[in-house]
């Protein structure tokens, strides 16, 4: 068996928060034992509420943050306690595309030097190469070569996302974690940058690490799908299963809440009470029961394990078995043809 | 009321006025670079008890119509033109004075909007905020004005409402905040709640909760609603008719159920196929249908038809003249309206 590309365990992030002068200050725990696997050439899709710490998370693989513990396993070498100066050449391999491509240009600089500085960074050829791999860049994401001496405000927030692109490739990457890389841009717009990003999936073998908080978007773009709900993966499946036949019953409210652009589906909808938990203070054993339509007592005497519960399908949840047959929304989604 | 007293042999259906006509507007916003057409040649009408739901990308000019009927345009740039509003038993706003038309904004028509941060003032109590929609408009006492805004608390499902009265903005979350703007806004009991993507800025789970809340609310007080989004699944599951805005024109308007089943406008198309969906999930690689290009700046708008220059189905007349918003020729119920020469006879 061959290591997968990125392997990350018992991953946690906790931040301090104000508290008392003396004594222990409560933390909030935004990644809390978090295990994933990403594959080559493969898109794992990350969906989850706001706050449920799945930018956290991207920002950790993509090592902008230090996390508190575990391991970020990548080709194989854990990349977790590294220092800056030797996570330089690892940063080549990971690059990251954030949501609002309008706060993450730099305004003062022109495109060409947009792109041109990652391989200044990482001492990537002399000038003439540099130029003739910024134009490259510009045709690979759908930009004309003239655009190279304009600055990000004299383009669209498509054109600009395609920018943003276009720097996560410069140094011809392995992974690219793309935090909400659509969610600010129109529909129509939505559709182009999709299939950009799936073009140059099969064009340079990439793979991605898709978090976004649109089911559908998800569901198209990924081989598999983690949900996260304060901290924790809860559920982890291959995207047409997990969207077909959801496990944990977080999964399975999240689905049903999303509106189908069509007036004639059926609506199995459950509404959850009330707002996802302060992370500071999460629920005692599963973090869901709260808002859980299937709580039972013991929900929060014991905290479930992510365990596969069919194969290549994990979900955390204690009442996984009863709860067979005796869904909600069991199967809301027909198997199409 | 004698009139209607003498005549009681009018049918039920003669009775049924709308509650918000628009008929012919026009916006402008004059800029320094010059006369931008926002809103152009608008119309639409609301009945009681209706959903209308405007949907179209950013820049088409849906919220700016909706701040046309509010009266809230941007000041002073941005101008009413042309064309009326009307609502039933208030008559046309256009002509209005300031001081009139605050009479008329939450009593008889009130708007919420996308982030309820920044429409909730930080500095008061959520509770005050309320209870002043309350004052302003009747004549009660604070104490009264009180119970009544924890009465609108309680109906917009918030727990402990008497509590909650006493929060700051900054205390509630992002479902609870957009509760309090549809207790202020429901305060008076309006006739119409326009709602400016009242849940774009919020989680899906809690977007479910405020659109049925929406939907409940609407049925108690018997309002209508004119919900603006850009998310045709939110469309789906409010509207009972649809219009369709691009760059300042209305290019398509059907009830719900038609327009999903067979969208005319080559736009309305577009925007369906753009939609990444489960039947899609066949072929995962499958790219997705996309409108090429982006929408035109309103300064720079293409000769003859808006959507031309983007059109997989442009054709000469498109490019000469600007389409009306007809009837298409070749149907004659049920009523919809397409702006368009694949469905209108172009001029010889």
């Amino acid at each position: 068996m061959t290591t997968p590309l990125l392997t990350v365990k018992g991953l946690k992030r906790h931040f301090p928060t104000a508290g008392p002068l003396f004594g222990p200050k409560p933390t909030v725990k935004a990644v809390d034992g978090v295990d994933l696997v990403v594959g080559e050439r493969e898109t794992l899709g990350l969906v989850g509420e706001s706050g449920c710490g799945k930018s956290t998370l991207g920002r950790l693989i993509a090592r902008l943050d230090d996390p508190t513990a575990g391991e970020i396993l990548f080709e194989g070498k854990d990349i977790a306690g590294l220092d800056d100066s030797s996570l330089l050449p690892v940063r080549q391999s990971i690059q990251m595309i954030f949501q609002n491509p309008f706060a993450s240009l730099n305004p003062r600089m022109t495109v060409g030097a947009i792109l041109e500085e990652p391989l200044i960074i990482h001492q990537k050829g002399d000038r003439a190469k540099r130029r003739r791999r910024v134009a490259e860049l510009l045709d690979q994401v759908g930009l004309r070569r003239e655009h190279v001496d304009r600055y990000p405000h004299e383009f669209s927030g498509g054109q600009r996302q395609r920018i943003g692109i276009a720097r996560a490739l410069a140094l011809e990457p392995k992974l690219i974690v793309c935090d909400e890389p659509v969610s600010a841009l129109d529909v129509s717009i939505q559709a182009q940058i999709i299939n950009l990003l799936q073009r140059l999936q099969r064009e340079l073998g990439i793979s991605y690490l898709f978090i976004s908080h649109d089911l559908s978007v998800v569901e198209h773009i990924s081989d598999r799908v983690a949900v996260m709900y304060l901290g924790r993966i809860v559920e982890e499946a291959e995207a047409t299963e997990i969207y077909r036949r959801p496990l944990h019953p977080y999964t399975e409210a999240l689905l049903s809440a999303h509106p189908e652009p069509d007036p004639s589906a059926v609506s199995h909808e459950i509404i959850l009470e009330g707002g996802v938990p302060s992370p500071v203070n999460p629920p005692a054993g599963c973090h869901f029961t709260t808002r859980c339509p299937y709580v039972r007592e013991m929900c929060s005497q014991t905290t479930p394990q992510l365990l596969e519960h069919e194969p290549d399908h994990r979900a955390r949840c204690l009442r996984l078995d009863e709860l067979d047959g005796n869904r909600i929304t069991e199967r809301f989604r027909p198997i199409s043809q | 009321m004698t009139t209607r007293a003498t005549k009681p042999d009018r049918s039920a259906d003669a009775e049924i006025k709308p509650v918000l006509t628009v008929a012919g507007l026009k916006a402008r916003l004059f800029l320094k670079s010059g006369v931008l057409p926002a809103v152009d040649d608008v119309s639409f009408s609301v009945m009681p008890g209706e959903t209308l739901c405007i949907v179209g990308e950013s820049g088409c000019g849906k919220s700016m119509t909706a701040l046309s009927i509010m009266r809230l345009l941007p000041r002073p740039v941005g101008c009413i033109t042309g064309g009326s509003i009307t609502i039933d038993g208030v008559g046309d706003l256009t002509g209005l004075s300031e001081h009139a038309m605050r009479r008329v904004r939450g009593n008889d028509v009130s708007m919420i909007f996308q982030e309820p941060m920044t429409s909730l003032n930080p500095v008061f109590r959520v509770g005050y905020q309320i209870s002043e929609a309350i004052r302003v408009h009747h004549d009660v006492s604070v104490a009264e004005a009180r119970d009544r805004a924890i009465d609108m608390l309680e109906q917009v499902r918030i727990p402990l409402p008497a509590e909650r009265y006493r929060n700051f903005p900054h205390q509630l979350s992002g479902g609870m905040r957009q509760r309090v703007m549809i207790a202020m806004a429901l305060a008076c009991r309006p006739k119409v709640m326009l709602a400016d993507e009242p849940t774009t800025a919020l989680d899906v789970t809690i977007q479910a909760q405020i659109l049925k809340l929406m939907n409940e609310l609407k049925r108690e007080i018997g309002m209508s609603l004119v919900l603006i989004t850009h998310d045709l699944g939110v469309v789906a599951k409010m509207a009972q008719r649809v219009l369709v805005m691009y760059a300042g024109v209305v290019v398509e308007e059907a009830d719900a159920q038609t327009l999903f089943d067979r969208p005319l406008h080559p736009y309305t198309q577009g925007l369906m196929r753009s939609i990444p969906r489960p039947s899609a999930r066949q072929d995962r690689q499958q790219e997705i249908d996309t409108i090429k290009g982006t929408v035109p700046a309103l300064s720079a708008l293409p000769p003859g038809c808006r959507f031309s220059d983007r059109c997989p189905m442009v054709h000469e007349p498109c490019r000469k003249w600007e389409p009306p918003l007809a009837v298409p020729d070749d149907m004659a119920s049920p009523p919809r309206k397409v702006r368009c020469w694949l469905h209108t006879r172009p001029p010889q």
